[in-house]
């Protein structure tokens, strides 16, 4: 019992630390982002191969991943930046469709749909395996703690306004003279890369990635989860993030007992059950359980 | 040489096909000004309403498409009406993301019901024709032929009839076609059922050439979403002429790419126009 809670708390993180990337450039900045598991899954393919095929060390294989998915965010958001939101959700879907292609038949480079097994995990064979489940869930919480941090104190900084500002009408943001298009690119990047810096993560825990993993159905829980703790908020994110795990649990128990279907009719069932929970809470709830509180003005 | 011919002319078939469901992507683009992923699940089950006449009825592929048209553009009108068109008042991006659930929930709807298994339709069996050392299908032929049909009576709806005309009056300028007693609900219907409705034919003529499975629409969605941003997204006739364009590229990519990058194409086609010509070939006028 001890050790589901503690693999469930892992993606509760993991699904936290997604969901924070998405309040970065959608909650503060506006910006659509229909392409979070492409990114996820760069991340994921950056350190499983530097870690795994060239035995780098595992904290340079999670600055690659980084690295590598943020300056692919540049590239996305470099071309629509000038252009309306819903090219940007165009282009974002078509990435992760592109990644996923990428990552199912370059075989010599991603091993195609079979997928990299036995990435490291700091510590994986040398202390027993609940041990390192305990050990890798407090890495991901550190993670997501600093990220929590330092997203907080960029909220409050002239950087998180500039990009509420762009968010609730970008040419009254020009106009005060900011550089629009260098605020969303870089709001882009540093989502993108905490999105990479997940994937890696996700790779180091389970030791094993392939294209399966990385389905637009993660992208629709990752925008669940921001969606239903509150756009906008930080902590509304990881309360989403929690959430959804929940739910994601609470449907395997309920298909557990329900009679006479067979595997597929139960998992399109939950991903109908996912779906129409993201619809409804778009259609009666669009600001979440905790709705985003813009801070005070200071009094005079 | 002849193999570069006959992947220009599978590429002009193929470009003619992906035409339908690209402007019925763009038609409700032009009006409701958002773009509704949707698309590749309504394809997809256009493609799986047609098959059940074509198997379960025993109709002809040309009649059964019909039954494609009608189930795909009423599930356009019902889940816009439901779903899509109270969300779009929080914001068209809101509803942009509503869709891709919209999306995946109607793409397990078929799931449920049919199973992940590839299918085929009940077609006759006929031999290729062939002409200067070039291949093609009667089945193509009637596909093409379907395609240029329903593609005309687009044409002529937006030309000469009065819904067509109060269609591009709110795709221009919406605030001027109220003023002048445009009903904006009736249009968004009227686009709605007719967009959704070239989507499932566009699924079924997908499906006669190969076979179809739960994510049918879902693969055609980068080709037809390129086709729409290359011609100009909100332009009917831009439809055309991307999706010619992503048909015979990605026919022609086949000579130096592996046949799964095909729609890794239309990724790098919006890429390029977004980069070079944002407006797309031709432009954002809706006609």
């Amino acid at each position: 019992m001890t050790d589901y809670l503690v693999a469930m708390l892992t993606f509760a993180a993991l699904y936290g630390l997604m969901s924070l990337a998405l309040n970065l450039v959608w909650g503060m900045a506006g910006m659509i982002n229909l392409g979070l598991v492409g990114f996820f899954a760069l991340g994921g393919y950056a350190s499983a191969l530097l870690t795994h095929r060239f035995g780098l060390p595992i904290p340079v294989g999670l600055a690659a991943a980084f690295l590598f998915a943020g300056a692919c965010g540049v590239v996305v958001a470099l071309v629509t930046a000038r252009l309306r939101g819903d090219y940007l959700a165009i282009v974002t879907l078509g990435f992760a469709e592109v990644v996923r292609i990428i990552a199912s038949n370059e075989i010599w480079l991603t091993n195609g749909t079979d997928g990299i097994s036995g990435i490291p995990g700091p510590l994986r064979g040398e202390v027993p395996p609940a041990t390192f489940n305990l050990v890798y869930l407090l890495i991901v919480l550190a993670v997501v703690a600093i990220a929590f941090f330092l997203l907080q104190n960029l909220r409050h900084s002239p950087f998180g306004r500039v990009l509420r500002a762009i968010r609730d009408d970008d040419q009254v943001a020009a106009v005060a003279g900011k550089w629009v298009i260098a605020f969303k690119i870089e709001a882009f990047a540093i989502s993108s890369g905490m999105l990479g810096l997940a994937g890696a993560l996700y790779g180091h825990y389970t030791s094993y990635i392939a294209p399966d993993a990385f389905v637009p159905l993660v992208t629709i829980y990752i925008v669940l989860a921001l969606s239903a703790g509150g756009t906008g908020s930080n902590l509304g994110a990881l309360c989403g993030a929690l959430l959804i795990v929940f739910f994601q649990e609470g449907t395997r128990f309920i298909a557990a007992w329900a009679p006479g279907l067979g595997a597929v009719q139960l998992a399109a069932l939950r991903e109908i059950a996912i779906s129409a929970t993201l619809i409804l809470i778009l259609r009666f709830r669009p600001q979440g359980l905790l709705p985003e509180k813009l801070p005070r003005l200071a009094k005079r | 040489m002849t193999e570069i011919a006959q992947l220009v002319l599978n590429g002009i078939i193929a470009g003619t096909i992906l035409a339908v469901p690209a402007i019925g992507i763009t038609a409700i683009y032009a009006v409701l000004r958002f773009p509704n992923f949707a698309v590749s699940s309504i394809a997809t089950m256009g493609a799986f309403a047609g098959y059940v006449a074509n198997v379960s009825f025993g109709l002809p592929a040309a009649a059964a498409i019909l039954v494609g048209f009608l189930l795909a553009g009423l599930v356009g009108v019902v889940s816009d009406e439901i779903v899509l068109k109270p969300i779009r008042r929080n914001g068209l991006l809101a509803a942009a993301i509503a869709s891709v659930a919209l999306t995946l929930a109607l793409e397990n709807v078929v799931r449920f019901f049919f199973g992940n298994d590839l299918r085929s339709y009940d077609l006759p069996i006929a031999r290729d024709w062939r002409f200067l050392g070039l291949r093609i299908g009667p089945q193509q032929v009637e596909n093409l032929a379907i395609a240029l049909i329903a593609m005309a009576a687009v044409f002529l709806f937006l030309a000469f009839t009065r819904m067509g005309k109060a269609m591009r009056a709110v795709a221009d300028n919406p605030m001027l076609a109220d003023i002048k007693g445009i009903n904006a609900d009736t249009v968004a219907r009227i686009v709605n059922f007719a967009g959704m409705g070239l989507a499932g034919i566009g699924g079924m003529l997908i499906g006669l050439d190969t076979s179809i499975d739960p994510l049918t629409g879902f693969r055609a969605i980068l080709s037809i979403f390129a086709a729409a941003v290359l011609g100009g997204l909100g332009s009917v006739p831009g439809a055309v002429v991307g999706a010619l364009t992503i048909g015979i590229a990605e026919e022609l990519s086949l000579l130096i790419l592996a046949p799964p990058y095909r729609s890794a194409v239309g990724f790098v086609a919006i890429l390029l126009v977004l980069t070079l010509r944002p407006r797309g070939i031709l432009g954002e006028r809706a006609y």
